[in-house]
């Protein structure tokens, strides 16, 4: 990264940084209350482009502004969220969303979480079924338990 | 002349990690004690060579010596003294010279301990050596600390004034001391692995270095939190942000690595895999300091990024991790697990623990990671955020929460379902009214979020449940219930208590995000804000110089329903003369576990010219259990270390008693 870019992304930080959950501005809000909740719902899912990492809900960039102007139109509008959130997309690609669609572009990340679940309880399983069958005690498993109990009441 | 000693230690404890290397693995391929006892001087050596270089570092930003180069980029004279002396740790040179003085300081620590086998804790003081060569020689070739200005200049840059806060002064420190404390897991692993040798034994002594690590990190982490709480100023207390996941994925993995060390302790069982573990964390700590300190990612708390070291330490990183990985690979076959146990049993309910902190790591590391990747792989930017983690990570841990209080409750080898769930009745009982009387009394209407604040009375009900059931509360007389609990060991309250923080934690996560109120308003001096059942009134508003800053000082009277005061909140808003940003100081009034959070915003002007300001305000409900679960955690933990069950002096007497199978090799 060249020492002109890094400035400007920390200037965006610094920028971002200061700003304070600026969809709640009362310059800003929709008159009607359940379309203006509906509006900060789906700004909380909308990345501030220009940012680090924070969504149009949270960042005092202009561009967020505008976005999050952009939003109360659409939903002052009656357009419901989903179509509120394909506008975005399309116009201004994945990126915008901060919740990745169910794609199977993205089936590794949504997959993931579950799918290393499932081979864990797998393994558990596998285990049991070709592990050797339990025995009675040994003498010398036997000591071990005295052992361990000791430990507990120590 | 400080500054050129501190240099000379830099140069000499880079050459005494090196010689730790050599004399340990020497003195382990020889058997020779003197060797190694040598190898064991260097370490000490070399961590008394970052500790000077330390100290000469901090006595160049006491002393606002703009001469070396880090000082002029992150200090400032009219800087109050805590913030001085914490510049030290505030930047990327700095911090990576703390990560050493840790590094080495662990690796003191082991050369000092007793009781370890001649074998292991040579390898074990050889490995920590080849770690703390990699990383001093990363700061002193690309990183250096001490470097001087040719032409000093008169005044410095100043720290980030976000960065000026008792917790964050104190936050690198605790996370550091966590981060680099499973360096020493990684090198008993490594050294376990050469030796052939991971056993109960073994685990013993893994445990203490797990859990000393693990309750740093957590208090790291929670100060990070609590920081970003009342600093950034918008209410919230985790971003999911990739700095923040960078530390949180050690801590899952450490979680882990406590409880799999438990079934190695006991019974033998999972070596391999405990092994793994142990490199696992310290893996994922280095990722950590490299996803931060590289800028690699965006984040909104991303400081002293420098991309073109960031490759070196991914380097650093990759070596590390590669060897651990590749000794693994090499040594873990080996390794044989004697356990057999039931579907049901203690040692089942640690597997499914394992499987889904490690199930939970993976979709953090991948969520943090996925960006990169998919940009590297398709050219597509993607965002990966806080949505993506409540479906995936939140259900997870919600399943491992719902079995959690069961696992203590069965027995080793094989367990009695039957009698665990009898035994939960009550707890169950208690977090089943827990989340009706949420649902019931709490307005609006919630069913998810009473359906948590349940699951942490679950947890919190549960965890009493198992010692009323140890003590044998109930079914038998007081006295001997009295006795009982005094004999409980001290690992086993830790336990209790770390569980406890959790239900703790996880009522106050469920409350606070569902039911927090939020309020902003552009109001005149004498105007109100409406904040649920309260009311803020703006009092006035005067200037308040500070030491390196200057600020707008608001006092708003919040009244509770009824009129009563509830509090007098002054946020600040300031004004730092170097750099010219502005920050806020938030107000919180804490009402019991709930807070007030009143933060002034930017003054306006309003009709006919008289100014007005943006006040925005929060309700926070149960926002104090955020931060109270996680440090009841740590004390678990601090509890549970000062067991004298870990204390060596017992471990190796008890090895007299025990069967040759369980027996450490003699100390020399």
């Amino acid at each position: 990264m060249s020492a002109s870019r890094l400035a400007v992304r920390l200037a965006a930080v610094a920028g971002a940084l200061f700003c304070l959950a600026a969809a709640s501005d009362p310059s800003e809000r929709l008159a009607d209350p359940a379309q203006e909740a509906r509006a900060r719902a789906i700004m909380r899912d909308v990345r501030c482009l220009v940012c680090q990492n924070e969504s149009i809900d949270d960042s005092e960039a202009t561009l967020a502004g505008d976005l999050r102007k952009l939003v109360r139109e659409q939903v002052s509008a009656g357009k419901s969220d989903a179509e509120v959130k394909a506008y975005l997309k399309s116009r201004y690609g994945e990126f915008v969303l901060l919740k990745p669609p169910f794609s199977w572009g993205n089936a590794a990340l949504w997959g993931a979480p579950f799918l290393v679940a499932a081979i864990g309880g797998a393994l558990l399983i596998f285990r049991r079924r070709s592990g050797p069958q339990l025995e009675v005690l040994s003498p010398e498993e036997e000591s071990r338990i005295e052992m361990l109990i000791r430990d507990e009441t120590h | 002349m400080i500054d050129e000693l501190g240099q000379f230690a830099l140069v000499l404890g880079f050459y005494l990690s090196l010689a730790q290397v050599a004399l340990s693995f020497a003195g382990r391929a020889r058997r020779d004690t003197i060797l190694a006892g040598a190898g064991e001087g260097a370490a000490l050596g070399a961590f008394a060579c970052m500790a000077l270089a330390f100290a000469a570092l901090i006595h160049a930003f006491v002393v606002s010596d703009f001469s070396v180069m880090n000082v002029a980029a992150n200090s400032h004279t009219e800087k109050p003294m805590l913030y001085k002396v914490a510049g030290a740790w505030g930047s990327h040179e700095g911090s990576i010279l703390l990560w050493c003085v840790a590094l080495t300081g662990y690796g003191a620590a082991v050369a000092l301990s007793r009781g370890l086998p001649f074998g292991l804790k040579a390898l074990t003081v050889a490995v920590q050596g080849c770690l703390g060569s990699l990383f001093v020689g990363y700061m002193l070739f690309a990183s250096n600390p001490l470097a001087r200005i040719a032409i000093p200049p008169v005044e410095g840059r100043s720290l980030n004034p976000l960065l000026q806060d008792p917790a964050l002064a104190a936050h690198p420190p605790f996370l550091y001391a966590g981060y680099v404390g499973f360096s020493v897991v990684f090198s008993l692993a490594a050294a376990a692995l050469i030796e052939g040798r991971v056993d109960a034994a073994w685990a013993r002594w893994v445990r203490p270095w797990a859990l000393a690590a693990w309750s740093l990190l957590t208090v790291g982490i929670t100060l990070g939190s609590f920081w970003a709480y009342y600093e950034l100023g918008w209410g919230g207390w985790w971003f999911w942000d990739p700095v923040e996941n960078a530390s949180f994925m050690p801590w899952l993995l450490g979680t882990a690595l406590l409880h799999s060390a438990i079934v190695t302790e006991k019974r033998g069982g999972f070596p391999a895999w405990t092994a793994f573990l142990g490199m696992g964390c310290f893996t994922l700590s280095m990722l950590g300091a490299f996803l931060v300190r590289s800028g690699v990612l965006t984040s909104v708390h991303a400081f002293a990024v420098d991309p073109k070291r960031g490759i070196l330490l991914l380097g650093i990183l990759a070596m590390a991790a590669g060897a651990g990985f590749a000794l693994f690979a090499w040594r873990a076959p080996r390794l044989k697990d004697p356990t057999t146990f039931a579907p049901i049993s203690r040692e089942s309910a640690l597997f499914v623990n394992n499987i889904i902190l490690s199930a939970v790591t993976v979709t953090v590391l991948l969520g943090t990671l996925y960006p990169l990747l998919k940009e590297a792989v398709t050219g597509e930017a993607v965002s990966v955020g806080p949505p993506f983690f409540n479906l995936t990570f939140v259900p997870l841990m919600v399943a491992a929460f719902v079995i959690l209080p069961a696992g203590p409750l069965l027995a080793w080898k094989r367990g009695d379902a039957m009698a665990a769930i009898q035994r939960l009745i009550p707890a169950a009982l208690i977090a089943i009214a827990a989340g009706v009387l949420a649902l019931a009394l709490v307005s609006p209407r919630k069913a998810l979020a009473s359906c948590g604040v349940g699951i942490g009375a679950w947890l919190i009900a549960g965890a009493l449940d198992e010692v009323a059931d140890r003590v044998r509360l109930g079914r038998a007389p007081l006295a001997e219930v009295g006795r009982r609990a005094s004999g409980l060991p001290r690992g086993a309250w830790g336990m209790t208590l770390a569980h406890i923080g959790l239900g703790v934690f996880v009522m106050g996560a469920a409350f606070e995000t569902a039911w927090k109120v939020e309020a902003a308003e552009v109001r005149p001096i004498g105007g109100v804000v409406a904040l649920g059942d309260f009311r803020l009134t703006l009092q006035d508003v005067g200037p308040a110089p500070g030491p390196n800053y200057d600020a707008e000082h608001a006092r708003i009277r919040v009244e509770g329903p009824g009129g009563a005061l509830a509090c007098l909140a002054e946020p600040e808003r300031r004004t730092y003369d170097s750099g010219g940003q502005t920050t806020s100081e938030v107000a919180i009034c804490a009402r019991g576990a709930d807070d007030i959070y009143v933060v002034l915003g930017d003054r306006r002007v309003g009709p006919g010219g008289t100014p007005q300001w943006l006040i925005r305000a929060y309700w926070n409900p149960w926002a104090r259990f955020l931060f109270l679960g996680p440090i009841l955690m740590a004390l678990g933990g601090a509890l549970s270390l000062s067991d004298r069950r870990l204390r060596f002096g017992v471990a190796r007497r008890k090895a007299a008693t025990a069967p040759s199978g369980l027996a450490p090799e003699p100390a020399e």
